[in-house]
Formats: structure tokens, sequence, C-alpha cells
């Protein structure tokens, strides 16, 4: 099986799902590029190169580059879709999510509800999240967290290139408005990928860290970061269990709890600041109907209660690394 | 309008170092000095300071993701600018914002922007403090072409004409709203025609023509500052690069960047026009173009040996108070 990029993977599905599917369309300020230009069309595919070729391949009338307008181009893909289409929209960073926050979560994600179920958006918005690449306060958020709160969104975060294929085609494929987080550090990541098509249903985790001491469970790039940390304390004879959840809504609470109840410690990693988060949600749900397992308090790993810092040394102790895993988890050992 | 000889000489030094300064953070950057993501205004100086040099510090602007010329037009120190960039614990921000965030509250700077179409509505409320005030000031926002079209502005720009401020809408195109142009971005023929047709005056002018640019600004401005509501300015112009540092352009014919180097250069055509008509003398501008390669290599050194964070402030000033 080939090697290929989280990029390329995300590439793939896209070109797979539209082939297959003539409602869906693509939509997204520079995901084509050069309209109005004087230069070449098609030259960007997007800030990180994601939908490169969608333009050439699909024609102008499935691939829209647009103004610089959040608000519409989400309202835009909503309408689109509760009027029977399937667009795929991005938004480039995920702080931008910000200017079309309505859009979101008043909309889009409320119709269904709404209109007594009889309704069905089946809309996927695209966002580069994360930091790491000092991009700063406005340019460097998970806001994945925010968006696992809102009911009637489905939230994805894709840790590795095979999974980042599979969940966009089931993105693309599901009836209900899907926000997927793609990582900004992990577009040159590689593994190897199929060629072919494949779903990987939501609310299905991945373990790709199996042991008997503790339960790590970490969000997008920081599953790759604490399987480092797991990797390197393999040498003092401590083994984990390392659970990427895939999707934070819906959440596979299951095989969360069946690890716990094996290990009896539980460790949350995420990048995002802590207070009203994911590894608070998860550390109360374990607390809740798992108590009688724990051998010793929760750990959380985050990010501090700040916005990102642009200077490297700040960006670096903002963010969770393999060494703040490690002492988590050797804490609950303790 | 016929400037003073002091005003000319001033203008063209600070149009020559934000040019000096972009020039210098792109080799910095390549250096690996600078992170993070840079966006150059080279090309577009004419704008900010034909704008800057009717405010005062009682005055404010917002500007944009491409703010280094606004900040320097409107006084901010080139060397904590300088050291932001390079995220020194010495910055004007401490080295918290970088490029896309510097500000200087005390120079009514009230910050570059992340966010396109972030920065009207701000500005918006910096008029009407001067408003409630009473002091004269007025504020003035940058944005690109992208940011006229988004809700924020246009929001913006209905306010401003509600609550009467003393608000400048200062729109730049240069062509390009990141890699897309604005011909097709924009669906509207003229954006100065938009822009108005939501109730106050909108003067274009040729973006690389510092004079042009500081007549149609001095015009807006004084309908602002005189109490009669907000006023806009719209310009023409070209950036010299990319979208960012790095940005490989394949949106732009050829040699696009090298014709327009030559041909729409603001300090190119200052300096012609002047020594044409006889107001300034080549060797007055030859001692600015050294003086400010020396103030800007000045920076650069003093960056190179600024503090460095060592982490541990990473959550200070989050808040003003942690009560």
């Amino acid at each position: 099986m080939p090697d290929k990029t989280m990029r390329d993977a995300l590439n793939e599905a896209l070109h797979h799902e539209f082939e297959r599917d003539p409602t869906t369309f693509a939509i997204g300020e520079d995901i084509a590029g050069g309209r109005g230009g004087t230069g070449e069309l098609d030259c960007t595919g997007g800030v990180f190169g994601v939908t490169r070729g969608l333009l050439t391949k699909f024609g102008e009338e499935r691939v829209l580059d647009t103004p610089i307008s959040e608000s519409a181009i989400v309202g835009a893909a909503s309408g689109a879709a509760l009027a029977g289409m399937r667009p795929v929209a991005e938004i480039m960073f995920s702080s931008f999510i910000g200017v079309c926050m309505d859009q979101i979560i008043n909309q889009m994600a409320k119709f269904r509800y709404m209109f007594g179920g009889k309704s069905k958006c089946p809309v996927v918005v695209r966002f580069v999240c994360g930091a790491g690449m000092s991009a700063a306060a406005q340019h460097s958020h998970t806001n994945y967290q925010m968006m696992t709160s809102v009911p009637g969104l489905k939230v994805v975060v894709p840790s590795n290139a095979y999974d980042a294929k599979g969940l966009l085609i089931s993105a693309i494929r599901d009836d209900d408005p899907v926000l997927f987080f793609e990582h900004m550090l992990l577009f040159q990541t590689s593994c190897e990928v199929p060629d072919e098509a494949y779903e990987i249903p939501f609310g299905e985790a991945a373990m790709p860290r199996e042991g008997d001491d503790a339960t790590v469970v970490a969000f997008s790039n920081m599953v790759n970061v604490c399987a480092n940390a797991i990797d390197s304390l393999a040498e003092k004879g401590i083994t984990c269990d390392l659970i990427d959840p895939r999707t934070t809504s819906p959440l596979d609470e299951e095989t969360i709890l069946e690890s716990v109840e094996a290990t009896g410690r539980l460790i949350v990693v995420d990048e995002s600041p802590p207070r009203c988060g994911l590894t608070a949600d998860i550390a109360a749900m374990v607390a809740q109907k798992a108590f009688g397992a724990l051998k010793a308090p929760i750990q959380q790993v985050t990010a501090p209660h700040t916005p990102v810092p642009f200077a490297p040394e700040l960006e670096r102790a903002y963010l969770p690394d393999a060494e703040k895993v490690k002492a988590a988890i050797e804490a609950t050992l303790a | 309008m016929q400037l003073s000889e002091q005003a000319l000489l001033r203008a063209y030094r600070q149009m020559k170092l934000i040019r000096e300064f972009e020039e210098r953070i792109q080799r910095e950057i390549m250096l690996g000095q600078i992170p993070g993501f840079t966006h150059i205004y080279s090309g577009q100086e004419a704008n900010a300071v034909g704008v800057c040099e009717h405010l005062s510090d009682k005055d404010y602007i917002v500007s944009t993701h491409r703010g280094h010329g606004h900040c320097i037009a409107k006084g901010c120190d080139v060397k904590g600018m300088m050291k932001e960039l390079f995220g020194s614990s010495d910055g004007l921000c401490k080295g918290r914002g970088g490029s896309m965030h510097v500000a200087d509250i005390s120079k009514g700077m009230l910050g570059a922007n992340g966010i396109v179409g972030g920065g009207p509505p701000i500005s918006v409320g910096a008029a009407l403090a001067c408003k409630m005030r009473g002091d004269g000031g007025v504020s003035v926002s940058f944005s690109g072409d992208g940011s006229t079209n988004q809700g924020t502005t246009f929001e913006a720009m209905n306010m401003a004409v509600v609550l009467d401020v003393p608000q400048v809408f200062v729109f730049e195109d240069n062509g390009y709203a990141e890699n897309t142009g604005s011909s097709f971005s924009t669906g509207c023929d003229d954006i100065a025609v938009r822009s108005s047709s939501f109730g106050f005056p909108v003067f274009s002018a040729d973006g690389t023509d510092f004079f042009d640019v500081y007549d149609k600004a001095a015009e807006a401005i004084e309908h602002a500052r005189s109490g009669k509501g907000p006023a806009g300015v719209y310009t023409k112009v070209d950036r010299f690069y990319g979208h960012f540092v790095g940005d490989p352009e394949g949106y732009r014919a050829k040699g696009e960047t090298e014709y327009l180097k030559e041909h729409k250069c603001c300090l190119k055509n200052f300096r012609a026009r002047t020594l044409e008509a006889e107001l300034l003398k080549a060797e007055q501008l030859d001692a600015l173009d050294e003086d400010v390669m020396a103030e800007i290599e000045a920076s650069v050194v003093a960056s190179r040996e600024a503090p460095r964070h060592d982490g541990s402030l990473v959550e200070e000033d989050v808040y003003a108070s942690y009560a």
C-alpha cells in the first residue's frame, strides 16, 4: 500500500466523492485560486493545497472560489444542502469560525431539530486548525472543542492520513452538518493509504497503542505527541492504551470506559485551553461511569487558559508536549 | 495641496522606511530569524503615509494582516516592531502578537488584524469614542479590496452613518484578495460607488501617487473631523509581492511584479515629481535613503541581540486583573 501525505489523502477523498456524487461541490476562498488574476487558474488549491486539481477536473460550476465572506460561504453551503446538494465548504483557518459563527451554531446545526426532523443538511465545513507554526492568536486555535458543545453538529479531528481520507468520505456521505478539522502540522505527515475509497464510521475510536498501565485519550495531532510519550516510557516498563476518538461528536465512550476499567488510570490530552473543554468532558464522563475502576486521580494535559502566543518559545510553552504527557502518565502511577 | 519642504522630506522618509522595513524582513525570514506568517506592504506605501500624515496621536487607525506600513506611518517604533517580528520579549507587544498583531495604543494604533474585515467595526467604535469625548479626533480603518466583501465592513459602513461618527474608511484595492483577483471577487464595478451608497462621500485616488492620496485623504479626514459624519478613500494600488512571504504567486502573470516595481513605484514616482518640480534636491533624498538604511540595520542588530522568552510568561496579560 502506498504512503501518502494527509494532504494527498484528503485530496483523494474529495476526488472519489466528486466522481461518485454529482450533487457534491466545493466552495471557499482560494480553493482553486487564480480567478480574476493574470496567471494560472487552480494554482492554489486552498491554503494548504488540499483542493488542488478539483477545478481542472470538475470545472468551475462545482469548484467555487468565493470572495472573503465566511458567513456567506457557510450560509450558502448549508442553504444548498437544505435544497438537496452536498457541499464541501472550506473556511481556511479555524479561527475564522468567529466570522461565521451564527451560520454554524444558530443555522445549520439547528435546522433539523427546529424543522421537526423534516430537513437534512448534508454539509461539510473544512478548517485548518491548531498551533505550531507561530501563526499567532488569530490563526492557531483548535475551535473543535467549542463546536463539540453544539448539538446538531458532528465534529471530526483526524490524526493521520489514513483516518483523514476515510473520515472525509464518511463526512461527505453523512446527512448531517459535519465540521472537519485538519491540524496544520499534519498535512505533510504520511502513512499507508489505500487508493480506493473507504469509510471510517463516526463515533468509533482507534487505538494506536495498547498497554496495561494507563489509558491516554488524545485528539488530532496530540495523538502523535502522546504516541511518542508512550513509546519513550517503554524503557521504564510502562505501557498504555492510546485512544484516538477521531470524532468528538459523536464520541466513542465505550472504548474509553472499557480501557479505563482495565487500566484504572486516565490521562486526557488536548491542545485546546482547559476550561469547558474535551478533557474536562471526558474526565467527567469517566468519573461518573467508571469511578470504581479509578486507582488514581484523572490527569488533564491541555494548553493554558490563554490565546495562542506568537513567539516560538511561548508557543512551545503553550502546547502540550511529550514531556508533559509523560509527567502526567507517571503522576497517575506514582 | 502644496507641502512644505519639511513635510515632503518627512513623507518620503516614512515611505522609504516602510519599504526598507518590508524588504529587510523578507531577508530575515529567509534567514530563519522571523517565524510565522508575514504579509508584505511594499508598493502600497503612499496609502499609509498619504493618510497618516493628516493624523496625530489623538486619532486612531485600525489595520489589516498587511499592517506594517500602517503601523510605521502612524508612528509605531520601528525597532520595537522589528523586535516583535523576531518574537523577542522586548518587542512592541512582548512577542505575543507578531506580524499580524502589531499595536501601540499610545500612538492611536489599534492593531493590525488577522481577520479580514475584523477592523472596520472596531474603528467605528474608536470614532464613537472621539465623538463622545468631543476631542476632535477621527478614526481611520484601513482595509483591502477583500475586506470590502465582508459583512462586518458593510455593517460598519452603515453604522458609521447611523451613529454619525468621525470615521474614515480607507480601501486599498491592490488587485488581489489573497490569491483571487478583486475583479472576480468583488461583484461591483467600483468599490467607491458601492461604498458611497451607504451615505457618505468616497474619494478615489491613485494609490501609487502619494500626492493624490494625500489630497483625497485630506478631504475625507476634514469631512469627518468637521462633524459631517463618515467619509471614505478608495485607492487603486499594486502589491509588489505575494499574499504572504513564500507565496508562489501562480495566479499572477510572469513578469507582472517586475513591471509593477519598475513602473508603479510610489517612491520612484515621488522622487521624479519632486525633483522635476525642483521642490527637493536629489542629495536630500539620497541622504534620507542612507538614514533609513541605517535605522533598519540598527533595528535588525537590536532584534538579534534582544532578549528571548523562556516560556515562563505564557499566561501573563490574558486579563487586566485576576481577582
